[in-house]
């Protein structure tokens, strides 16, 4: 299986992303620029963290229209694995790939700080390797996490189980709908998501909770194309 | 001709930081101040003097690039 692991100007979470998915799950992964116009050799693309062009205007205004973009919007219609964490969540509901969008923490401050999430839908495949309402540690990162959509969305999101991850219980850390923590699509071969698994995947960084992302997607590819299911 | 892009955040979205300076304001005494709004102003220098087609323009740039449409509002006015 093979992963792109993109780069903006300003990402500063593409090197975690890269060595999480060659220590948890040994796939072959790329470093992508911005500017390339290819990505049909990659089976999943992950948009890292960080401050894409400063976040300059708004937290991805600027990226949603680097050159990648086009490529990763018809590897979203192709059905190919996207996740976009922090600031690639950001650039994804600012492309439009993901519904709602990323407004300033309710308290105004950057918060930094180790979440329990709650797995609100193990049926994607991101998530396949959690059980259904686990709970899991994984740490926060940013200034405009707070997570927003009219109600209409909402609805929708429910209606097809488009919510991923919640903050667990009252531990709401930047005022997002309903707690949401993390979205996928409609198809749900797309999700975003706040909280960083790639900083969680060795007890050494406090917890390996985010480790069965990368199982999870691995294992979805695998039952996709036919080969040995990942236990 | 110039473009003058007011981006505010929607009235029915939080505006956090709006909502801190208001309460500064009014602990500095100001107690007449309502609620506060923060949002961003743009000047565009634009190379046209057609007033029609620099309207088209504008607002595009407004609906692609300048506000987030889902949290934001925007209107302009032209001179020049």
């Amino acid at each position: 299986m093979k992963f792109a692991v993109l780069v903006f100007p300003g990402s500063n979470c593409d090197i975690d992303c890269y060595k999480a998915v060659e220590d948890t799950i040994g796939q072959s992964v790329d470093y992508v620029w911005h500017t390339a116009t290819d990505l049909s050799a990659y089976d999943a693309i992950l948009v890292p963290g960080g401050f894409s062009y400063g976040d300059y205007l708004r937290c991805g205004a600027i990226a949603q229209f680097a050159a990648v973009m086009n490529e990763v919007k018809k590897a979203a219609e192709a059905g190919k694995y996207i996740l976009g964490i922090c600031n690639g969540f950001q650039i994804l509901t600012e492309a439009g790939l993901l519904p709602g969008a990323l407004i300033r923490n309710n308290g105004l401050k950057f918060v930094c700080q180790q979440e329990q999430l709650e797995v609100v839908n193990n049926k994607t495949a991101f998530t396949n390797q959690y059980s259904q309402g686990e709970m899991i540690n994984i740490p926060i990162a940013h200034g405009e996490g707070n997570y927003y959509c009219d109600d209409a969305t909402l609805a929708e999101l429910k209606s097809n189980n488009q919510i991923v991850f919640r903050y667990a219980g009252d531990t709401n850390p930047n005022g997002s709908v309903e707690n949401i923590a993390g979205i996928s699509n409609k198809a749900g071969n797309v999700v975003g998501m706040m909280p960083h698994p790639e900083r969680a995947i060795d007890q050494l960084l406090g917890s390996e909770d985010g480790k069965r992302m990368f199982t999870s997607i691995l294992n979805a590819w695998r039952e996709q194309h036919g080969a040995a299911v990942n236990g | 001709m110039k473009a003058t892009v007011y981006v505010t955040i929607k009235q029915n979205v939080l505006d956090p930081q709006g909502t801190a300076v208001q309460g500064a304001l009014h602990s500095l005494g100001f107690s007449e101040v309502g609620k506060v709004r923060i949002g961003k102003y743009l000047e565009v220098e634009l190379d046209t003097n057609d007033r029609a087609e620099a309207e088209t323009r504008v607002k595009a740039m407004c609906e692609k690039l300048f506000a987030n449409t889902v949290v934001e509002d925007y209107r302009f006015e032209l001179e020049g």
